[in-house]
């Protein structure tokens, strides 16, 4: 059944590539061309450009872009860079990429195929005057502008603020009249009023100042800073007083708002270090602040995440959108089992002996290093990084927000909502805070003490081995991982009060956005330093933390 | 724990003569054996020839050198962990302290021998386009005033640090991560090359020591034997503070903080104290082990570093002081010997040790030992009274 469909579609096919309409993915130029019943090909045209009259070339480019055709861009900007060639012997029109020894990789720009290499004698370059190159400039420009894709349209546009030109200005204005979009829009009339500043009228400079007004575009500032800043002798670019009086009120008020988004900006940047701490931290809550053991291998269980997320990448590299997805409970379930193992194993013979249990786990920790030098390298593995969380959300000119951050944000949020709900709602969460708050009163009550110690530790392993995925997304995966986020993650949770959740929420928050604050004026190390001198001095006031908890569970 | 201790110490009080005299015999046991490996050592690198059997190389010289200021680190900790009950993870930061005091003063007696031919400034200086030395290098080409810093550096440190903790009482767990987070912040300071220490790569390059060659024979052998020298006395000094009036009390805050405190003692003084002689000591080492393996950089000052000297002391026995010495040397040998022949598997039995140590030794090598020498000894008393009892009988009748 299909085939019977299939067959005549590509016979179709056939015919078309026969007849030099190869652009099979540009179904809408197929139809464009072959419904229009134009008395001359896209080919036959584009041959015209090897005319060795400039005003034959210039009507052929005119033609050319008359057509609608997907193929145009390309040939008139490798034009334009001169990188457009004809091959002698058959007058196909190619570009060239050079290689190493001389020769030239040649591709046919009008079927798109590589035709192979050359020698640099093969080929002949198709010339370009100024003329030619302006009249290209403005019809690429106004192709670009009235192209169907919204994106291409925009970053048309975009490009034409960065490096429009005056001839270009008809195009714009042709493209302005037409355009539906409004984000389109005020791009274009930004590269219009960024031309139209150079104006020789005062009134049209004016209406561009004020064009001007509210945007953070770089370009933008600088444009208007290098207006109405006075030069060595103290005289203004701009002369007409009212046009310079407006540029200076708009450069004061772009920059007061910058600085304003670049605030917003750091604050978002301290919000995301201080998930990522929370992230680290929030499994030492558990196993530090609730159970009171000093687990120094805390930093290997994230370690234990990060290669979990790596090895699920390697099972299964065709998704790796899902892998992610997928590493989460994956390095829950083995950081989890790891943990318990070493509660069963070592910890529970050393309760009520906190140095012990440190110096044991910090021993665990040197194992489990070592283990996965042994099984992985002791170099960096790489984590790939899916589509979804590449890119940033572009807020406006001065404020981007990366995608990875914004969605670690989140998802640590996420990891202490559910934590917090488990601790709270659960059966398991009541067992594990009546153990914690009286053992033996627990005890007596049936619930198995030994078990819930068991699972809670579990459950802090795990919650570090969901921490991994996360950081695996942001540093390098490696046997150290572990170790560089212990110290920070023990700062956290006795900054915040052991024992307290939201103090573990509340210091990693402060911490990160303190040091994403400090760090422009101290540098990154020095910040770093910082905070610690101040955590320390910090526990001396308040030797248990922001949130210490009161009354008889202290003496516990 | 407390309850565990408590026990204890009631238990050496009533012994405490007993044990005071057992203590001191191993005093003398342990400075006989040390200034026989004083002397010995040297003699056989310098006057016994290389082909004989009984030669010790340059390289085993500094080798056991590097380990008796192990020893005197882990002498050090012992003395707050042991006796105090402080436990900090921040020990190798004095340590690094004393190294780089006596390295600052090797640098500067580098003089103009170094790459650059600058007389005033160490080549790094120099390297970071720098003009004139910065204020805290002053004083450093001076024999004396380096020796005063290398006590006094890790003093001052040991002081400041120690006197915002203990007066806000900071114990326990707290204190081990404070610390901690004190070795980490001076490590990434001392990384940085702003602070004018040499950044990552430290201060290295030395050519004498007040004058000496350090790559003569002769020095390496009187470093080796002040080593040894200061190993000694400073075990001298631990013995003596922990035997005087001043170490029982610190066996009384260790054992039951809050119950001192009510009797009347200043805890914090007295924590303060031991805790500034220990910084002090871990100073000495350092700087007796900087000219010997010719470099100090910052990590020296890596949390690690510090964790693993408490080991030493776990896995001697803490709370004997010559515990720690052992346990200094057995760990060091065993990781220069491991290390060397099968790299891959000594980070396994470090971890190992920790663990097995800290479940299954809690009293360390030592212990064993010292349950041997009970068990021995409950043996012959059994043995005696049962012969008492047939003489006496035997007599009656």
């Amino acid at each position: 059944m299909l085939t019977r469909v299939l067959i005549p579609v590509f016979v179709f096919l056939l015919i078309a590539v026969g007849a030099g309409f190869v652009a099979a993915e540009s179904a809408a130029t197929d139809t464009v061309s072959s419904e229009d019943p134009i008395d001359v090909s896209y080919e036959e045209t584009a041959q015209k450009l090897l005319a060795q009259d400039f005003s034959e070339k210039s009507a052929a480019i005119d033609k050319l872009a008359q057509f609608g055709d997907k193929r145009t861009p390309t040939i008139f900007n490798n034009l334009l860079e001169g990188n457009l060639y004809y091959q002698k012997k058959d007058n196909i029109i190619v570009t060239a990429e050079e290689l190493e020894d001389g020769e030239l990789k040649i591709t046919d720009v009008l079927t798109g195929n590589v035709i192979g290499t050359v020698g640099s004698r093969a080929v002949q370059k198709i010339s370009v005057n100024n003329n030619l190159r302006n009249q290209l400039r403005t019809t690429v420009a106004g192709l670009e502008l009235s192209d169907q894709d919204k994106s291409v349209r925009l970053t048309a546009a975009k490009n034409l603020i960065k490096n429009g030109s005056e001839d270009l200005l008809p195009s714009i204005k042709r493209a302005v009249a037409s355009e539906q979009d409004a984000e389109v829009l005020k791009s274009l009339k930004l590269a219009m009023a960024i031309i139209d500043i150079k104006s020789t009228d005062a009134t049209v400079r004016l209406l561009a100042v004020k064009e001007m007004e509210g945007v953070l575009e770089s370009e933008i500032i600088a444009t208007l800073t290098q207006l109405s800043t006075p030069d060595a002798e103290g005289i203004y670019p701009e002369k007409d007083p009212q046009v310079l009086a407006e540029a200076k009120r708009v450069v004061s008020d772009s920059k007061s708002a910058v600085s304003y988004y670049k605030i917003l900006e750091n604050l978002f940047f301290g919000v995301s270090l201080g998930s990522v701490l929370l992230l680290s931290a929030v499994g030492l809550a558990i196993t530090f602040g609730v159970m009171g053991i000093i687990n120094m291998a805390h930093g290997e269980m994230m370690m234990l995440g990060a290669y979990t997320t790596y090895v699920i990448q390697q099972l299964m590299p065709n998704y790796l959108g899902l892998s992610i997805i997928v590493a989460v409970p994956a390095a829950f379930v083995v950081a989890g089992i790891v943990g318990i193992i070493i509660e069963r194993g070592v910890i529970r013979f050393l309760y009520g002996r906190p140095l012990e249990t440190l110096l044991a786990t910090f021993g665990i920790s040197l194992i489990l290093q070592q283990l996965v030098r042994s099984i992985f390298s002791p170099l960096n593995r790489s984590v790939a990084t899916p589509d979804w969380m590449a890119g940033s959300l572009q807020i406006n000119g001065a404020l981007s927000l990366t995608y990875n951050r914004l969605y670690i944000i989140v998802f640590s949020l996420v990891v202490l909502a559910a934590l917090i709900l488990l601790l709270r709602n659960t059966i398991f969460g009541l067992q594990m805070r009546a153990v914690t708050q009286n053992r033996s009163m627990a005890n007596s009550m049936g619930i198995r003490s030994s078990w819930v110690d068991a699972l809670t530790f579990g459950l802090g392993s795990g919650i570090a081995g969901i921490a991994g995925v996360a950081l695996s997304q942001l540093t390098n995966v490696g046997p150290n991982l572990g170790q560089s986020y212990i110290i920070d993650s023990f700062m956290v949770v006795v900054f915040g009060g052991v024992g307290n959740l939201f103090g573990t929420f509340f210091a990693a928050m402060s911490l990160g956005i303190i040091n994403k604050f400090a760090e422009p004026y101290a540098g990154a190390v020095l910040a770093k330093i910082l905070i610690l001198i101040f955590i320390i001095l910090f526990i001396q006031r308040r030797p248990r933390g922001l949130f210490a908890l009161k009354g008889r569970a202290v003496e516990g | 724990m407390e309850n565990h201790s408590t026990i204890k110490s009631r238990a050496s009080k009533s012994l405490f003569t007993q044990n005071l005299f057992m203590k001191n015999k191993a005093t003398k046991r342990f400075i006989v054996i040390l200034a026989v490996i004083a002397l010995l050592i040297p003699a056989l690198n310098l006057f016994v020839p290389e082909e004989s059997f009984f030669h010790v190389s340059n390289y085993t010289l500094t080798l056991f050198g590097k380990y008796l200021c192990f020893a005197l680190l882990a002498l050090s900790v012992d003395l707050i962990w042991g006796f105090g009950g402080i436990l900090s993870l921040g020990h190798g930061a004095f340590f690094a302290l004393g190294g780089y005091a006596v390295g600052m003063h090797l640098m500067r007696e580098i003089g103009d021998r170094g790459v650059y031919g600058n007389a005033e400034l160490p080549d790094f200086m120099v390297f970071l386009n720098w003009n004139e030395l910065p204020w805290y290098w002053y004083g450093s080409d001076t024999a004396l005033f380096t020796l005063f810093m290398i006590v006094a550096a890790p003093g001052i440190l040991a002081f400041v640090f120690g006197w915002l903790a203990f007066r806000s009482r900071v114990t326990g767990v707290y204190l081990s991560i404070i610390t901690q987070a004190m070795t980490y912040a001076l490590m990434l300071a001392f990384f940085r090359n702003e602070m004018g220490f040499g950044g990552n790569n430290g201060l290295t390059d030395f050519k004498e020591i007040f004058g000496f060659n350090l790559q003569s024979d002769e020095t390496r052998c009187v470093i080796f034997f002040l080593s040894a020298l200061f190993l000694g006395l400073g075990y001298l000094l631990c013995q003596y503070l922990v035997n005087s009036k001043f170490g029982r009390v610190m066996i009384s805050i260790r054992d039951a903080e809050s119950r001192t405190r009510f009797i009347g003692y200043r805890v914090e003084h007295f924590k303060l104290l031991v805790f500034v002689i220990s910084a002090m000591l871990a100073g000495i080492a350092g700087a007796l082990y900087v000219p010997q393996v010719g470099i100090i950089n910052p990590g020296e000052f890596s949390p690690i570093n510090s964790i693993e000297i408490i080991i030493w002391v776990a896995v001697g026995g803490r709370g004997t002081l010559y515990g720690a010495v052992i346990g200094a040397l057995l760990v060091n040998y065993a990781k220069s010997y491991f290390t060397a022949a099968m790299p891959e598997a000594w980070l396994y039995m470090l971890g190992a040790l920790f663990v097995v140590s800290t479940i299954f030794l809690p009293k360390g090598v030592v212990g064993i030992y010292q349950q041997w020498v009970e068990r021995r000894a409950e043996k012959k008393a059994k043995a005696i009274p049962s012969n008492e009892r047939v003489e006496v009988g035997s007599s009656s009748i």
